[in-house]
């Protein structure tokens, strides 16, 4: 069987294992976080169920909430709070270079595993308008960041429950929430740059040293941290969602 | 057929350390040179050197210098080195391993910031710089980069196979591209061969299918004179099993960073081959040996890191007397000696290494290792100043060239040899392709050789290359080993004579385009006419002195130990020949001391115990 | 330690054919314990096809000539274990997709070597006052990992911006080159400036950070987390972050500073005396 010199270079790949098991399982999840979060950020309701207030409408800018964290906008507003939000989480999670690569292979096809063909035929990867907005990760990076003063707040009034310490199922999911949050900003790959990787030499900057080793070790885990968070998140508004909505009772310890 | 023609000044041919320093030098210089290799740049042999380069830098043990270096490597080699070139490697191989961090080489580092040097054996004091275990990667890479960044022509996977000669002079080579196998000559004033090796003649051996002995070849060719060819270098540590990898290196670092050999009963053997030349040099307990790593003032050095022929001497024996590992070798330990994490960072290519090939875990289990064929100290003849071989024109450095390790090479010296020979090498190939008119290629003898290229295609041959070159690897590994034999040595050539005659009825398959079969038919020549070399030689010098040991000639002999074994080809025929060795003069005499090695040494043949202590 | 202990027969489809086009062939040869899928590639050449073409060197991971396809997945054929392979599955090999085929399991891999020539070479500051070069273990580890690099290409091959588009080979040098390039980048001595020319001429920003070059590398190097991505930051910094543009543009026209350091002003830094010639 003879072929031409372009069927050479081009002959359909060989991987006989399940290379396609990963993207699907990225387009399953993201997806269902993707739709979930469309849902539960446009209802508009269902996001307090005291002491806990959703991470998806944290922090609360409209006067028109259930439980304004600083009510910024007036009552004019009449959408759900979380749009008044949404871009910061958004934008570092759309410009993240971890879900750059997994959105790339899954959705895009670019390609969808590795030795595997691309899905089509031109390419000029992140060298043009919309993905060169991809360079201002960093600034993404320093909203979504500033954004996590207001979920620990949001976590430690959590384990307030008028006035008496307390801790419910909630406050914990709650913590863990925003735990995982910052474990997620602090890997991020921007982070480990502007706190010293853009240096040459570390000798004699040993805190800068320090920063970009310790920024270093969590960014080897950048993907897990991105993960677990992504799926906490969504577990957070889903289970005070189903509180707010009386279809659970939140375990809790009051003293 | 038709022949690609290039002009130069100077063709370097072979681009490990020796050919890539050597080219730069010339370049540097003003010679229009070119670089050949057979494989792509930046796959030479050298990238394979793990534990080191071996220069007094003084950075760790301030006590270091050229004259201690001189005398490691003038004893390391049995007095048997060309004094010269063993006191301008001394000398020169700090500025060498310097002017590679000047050209972006990151070796690791001591505590102030300066280059770290590492214990090997043979050296007094740590010596060799390094990164981790992948020195030579570091080398070659950076001489790669800086050639590229010069402008060097580089001819890729391109084999060189004959001189062609004008008069006496050489005037270029020959040989052809792998890729397309059409012809290519190169006229030249000046050639240097760095060619390494021919480790590809025995069957256990650490070296890769280059190795083959062209340049050694392409010089007795010309009529260039070889020393020492017995010379051959066992390194003592290199993996057993399984048997695919048998023969891939282990490094001497491991030693050097604490690993220990053990035999089967679990005794560290080393204790009871110490000879009395590095007496006075090496611990004989096993504290002192294990405190000699941290305070090297107040201790000897271990036996573990006694010179390479010493302990590859010692496991085969005592493999032979029934105390080695079940794939016949023995036990390298540094699991139970140095923290995982440790062996991690300083050995992490041994780790991956024997993770990946064999299942061990060498941060837990012991690793099987024995002697493995590693270098050869033989070959070319050169001028120790110029790297000029005795054909005019023909410049030989690293391990083509012969003199500088004289019986056996100390670990790290290699590496350091390549810089330092193979800058004057092309220092003095540059300069004396400017004082000389351009030879003259003679047509005829070019297309002669391009009649050699074309024979096994055209001769219908039935003989499968690949069968020879494994007989031969048998021949060699058996007959031409790490012990040597009168009769054996005898059959061995005998059976040469036989394989040489089966080689000229090689077939081959297939078109000239990328044909290996065809490559290695032709590689049989040469690998023939080397193992000759090296045989023959084996039969002269009848005594035991560093890489070569004679059963039948257990000790060595002061009287040969001040000859040369030389190796010339005339009228189609090997002669060898005894020449005195050049006399060390008195002030460097002094630094080496007056003792020779004298005792006999560990044949295997007996269960004799060496050093009286069992 | 697990060895098989009794021999059996491998059977091996090797693509074979040269640049007009090729198939598989199969092959069947005695395999011993221990083998790698070399290892049978050269039973094959010694007992099937003596014409056979494969690169090869150091047989141990360390030299990355072998480079090849198996079963699809960019590998060195020196460090696959034919144990990995169940008794009795197919195993095929092929050669290298992103470079034009030469014979059989040999590529033509120039693009590699003809865009070193393009990187600008290292570029050392001036020596200590005492001549002597101090780096330090903390710098030179990072940079370290990038000379680990044997360039065995199979992150060139697995790279789907060459691998499947062509005509980006003009504009894109691959995950190697980056590696090369940070490498200098990171050095702790050297001065050269390579920043813009990585963007614009060797295309960083086409890689989509898919991660298949990591994925691929014998020698374990990060090369899109520690090489590609501290590149890309570098380059926004110098290109498309609006608050550094604007800082340098203060910078420069500031009174407070009037002679910046930068690199260039290192470059003509008084050289330092010689060391005493020993």
């Amino acid at each position: 069987m003879a072929t031409t010199a372009v069927d050479v270079r081009h002959r359909p790949h060989e991987r006989k294992d399940l290379w396609w098991l990963e993207p699907t399982v990225i387009v399953v999840v993201l997806g269902l976080f993707v739709l979930y979060s469309i849902y539960a950020g446009l209802v508009g309701t269902n996001y307090y169920y005291d002491p806990y207030l959703s991470p998806l409408y944290s922090p609360c800018l409209s006067a028109n909430c259930v439980h304004p964290t600083l009510p910024l906008i007036g009552t004019y507003w009449n959408l759900s709070p979380a749009i008044l939000i949404v871009a910061f989480p958004l934008a570092f999670r759309v410009t993240c270079y971890y879900y750059r690569r997994s959105y790339y292979r899954a959705f895009f096809w670019s390609p969808p595993a590795c030795a595997v063909p691309d899905a089509r035929k031109g390419y000029a990867g992140e060298t043009r308008f919309p993905f060169l907005i991809q360079n201002l990760h960093r600034y993404a990076l320093i909203f979504a960041t500033a954004l996590l003063i207001f979920l620990w707040w949001d976590a430690f009034g959590a384990f307030n429950f008028n006035g008496h310490f307390g801790v419910g199922f909630g406050s914990i999911l709650m913590l863990a929430n925003v735990a995982l949050l910052s474990g997620y900003s602090l890997s991020c790959h921007s982070l480990r740059y502007l706190v010293g990787g853009y240096l040459d030499s570390f000798h004699g900057k040993s805190l800068r040293f320090r920063l970009w080793s310790w920024a270093n070790t969590l960014n080897a885990r950048h993907a897990r941290w991105a993960w677990t968070s992504l799926i906490v998140v969504a577990s957070t508004d889903l289970y005070i969602r189903l509180l707010a909505m009386g279809v659970l009772t939140d375990p809790r310890i009051v003293f | 057929m038709d022949v690609e023609r290039h002009e130069y000044d100077v063709v370097v041919i072979g681009a490990g350390g020796a050919g890539l320093r050597a080219a730069i030098e010339a370049h540097a210089l003003g010679a229009k040179t070119a670089i050949v290799c057979k494989s792509l740049l930046g796959k030479a042999h050298t990238v394979m050197a793990e534990g080191g380069i071996a220069a007094a830098l003084g950075n760790v043990w301030p006590e270091d210098n050229w004259k201690v270096h001189f005398r490691d490597t003038m004893r390391g080699g049995k007095l048997l080195n060309n004094w010269r070139m063993a006191q301008l490697h001394a000398q020169e191989a700090p500025d060498r391993v310097l002017e590679l961090e000047e050209w972006g080489a990151l070796f690791d580092r001591t505590n102030d910031g300066l280059i770290l040097q590492r214990d090997f054996g043979g050296h007094r004091y740590a010596r060799l710089a390094h990164v981790g275990d992948r020195t030579g990667l570091e080398m070659i890479r950076t001489l790669q980069d800086h050639a590229v960044a010069s402008g060097i022509d580089v001819f890729m996977e391109c084999t060189l196979r004959h001189l062609i000669t004008d008069g006496q002079r050489v005037a270029g080579a020959i040989g052809y591209w792998r890729q397309s196998g059409g012809l290519i000559a190169f006229g030249a004033k000046a050639v240097v061969l760095a060619t390494g090796g021919v480790g590809k003649a025995w069957k256990v051996t650490s070296n890769s299918w280059e190795y083959t002995g062209d340049g050694i070849a392409m010089a007795l060719e010309a009529g260039a004179d070889l020393i020492d060819m017995e010379m051959t270098q066992f390194h003592p540590t290199a993996m057993v099993w399984p048997l695919s990898v048998r023969g891939i290196l282990v490094t001497e670092g491991v030693r050097g960073d604490g690993g220990t050999l053990k035999n089967s009963k679990g005794d560290r053997f080393m204790f009871k081959y110490i000879p009395d030349f590095f007496r006075a040099d090496t611990a004989d307990t096993e504290r002192e040996a294990d405190a000699w790593y941290e305070d090297k003032k107040n201790n000897r050095r271990t036996p573990d890191l006694l010179p390479r022929d010493e302990v590859a001497r010692a496991i085969n024996t005592e493999v032979k007397a029934g105390r080695g590992t079940e794939h016949g070798g023995v036990f390298l330990d540094i699991a139970s000696r140095r923290p995982a994490d440790y062996i991690r960072r300083r050995l992490p290519s041994m780790y991956h290494q024997f993770k990946e090939l064999a299942d061990v875990d060498i941060t837990k289990e012991a690793m099987e290792v024995g002697p493995t064929l590693h270098y050869i100290m033989g070959g070319i003849r050169v001028d120790a100043d110029t790297a000029a071989a005795t054909v005019p024109g023909l410049y030989a450095a690293g391990e083509v060239a012969a003199g500088m390790h004289g019986a056996n090479r100390l670990g790290g010296n290699s590496l350091s040899d390549l810089l330092v020979f193979g800058k004057r090498a092309g220092q003095a190939a540059a300069e004396y392709s400017k004082r000389t008119p351009a030879p003259r290629a003679d047509d005829a003898q070019v297309g002669a050789y391009a009649q050699r290229f074309a024979a096994p295609f055209e001769r219908g041959g039935t003989e499968n290359p690949y069968a020879i070159h494994a007989e031969l690897q048998d021949t060699m590994q058996e007959l031409v080993g790490i012990i040597r034999r009168r009769d054996e040595l005898e059959e061995a050539l005998a059976r040469l004579e036989r394989l040489r005659a089966r080689a000229a009825r090689a077939g081959v398959k297939g078109s000239r385009v990328y044909n290996p079969g065809w490559h290695l038919a032709l590689d049989l020549e040469n690998l023939i006419a080397v193992s000759e070399a090296v045989a023959r030689s084996a039969l002269v010098r009848e005594e035991s002195r560093g890489g070569h040991t004679r059963e039948d000639f257990p000790k060595p002999d002061p009287e040969w130990g001040s000859k040369n074994v030389v190796t010339r080809r005339r009228d189609g025929r090997l002669v060898l020949t005894t020449e005195p060795l050049p006399p060390v003069p008195g002030e460097l005499r002094a630094l080496i001391g007056d003792d020779k090695p004298g005792e006999k040494v560990a044949t295997g043949s007996e269960p004799a115990i060496v050093g009286g202590k069992e | 330690m697990t060895t098989e202990t009794v021999a059996r027969e491998v059977r091996m489809k090797v693509w074979r054919g040269d640049a007009t086009g090729g198939e598989f062939v199969e092959f069947a040869v005695p395999s011993d314990p221990g083998m790698v899928v070399l290892d049978v590639v050269h039973r094959i050449q010694a007992t099937h096809a003596p014409d056979l073409a494969v690169r090869w060197n150091c047989k141990a991971g360390k030299c990355g000539s072998c480079s090849a396809e198996v079963n699809g997945h960019p590998k060195l054929m020196c460090m696959t274990r034919m144990n990995e392979f169940a008794p009795g599955e197919e195993i095929a090999v092929s050669p290298v997709k992103s470079f034009p085929v030469i014979k059989d399991l040999v590529t033509d891999v120039s693009f590699n070597y003809e865009k070193a020539k393009t990187v600008p070479p290292f570029k050392p500051k001036p020596k200590d006052p005492d001549g002597k070069r101090r780096m330090y273990q903390e710098d030179v580890e990072r940079v370290q990992e990038f000379h680990k690099c044997i360039e065995c290409f199979l992150c060139q091959d697995v790279c789907h911006v060459i691998r499947d588009h062509e005509d980006n080979k003009r504009s894109f040098s691959g995950p190697r080159m980056f590696v090369r390039l940070a490498a200098l980048e990171m050095h702790p001595l050297d001065t050269n400036e390579r920043i813009d020319l990585i963007r614009a001429q060797h295309g960083l920003g086409y890689c989509n950070i898919t991660k298949c070059c990591t994925e691929v590398c014998p020698e374990d190097i990060h090369i899109t987390d520690n090489a590609i991505i501290p590149l890309k930051e570098r380059v926004v910094t110098a290109h498309y972050d609006p608050l550094a543009w604007a800082l340098r543009r203060i910078r420069r026209a500031g009174p407070a500073s009037p002679a910046p350091p930068g690199p260039q002003s290192k470059e003509f830094a008084a050289p330092t005396p010689k060391p005493p010639s020993a």
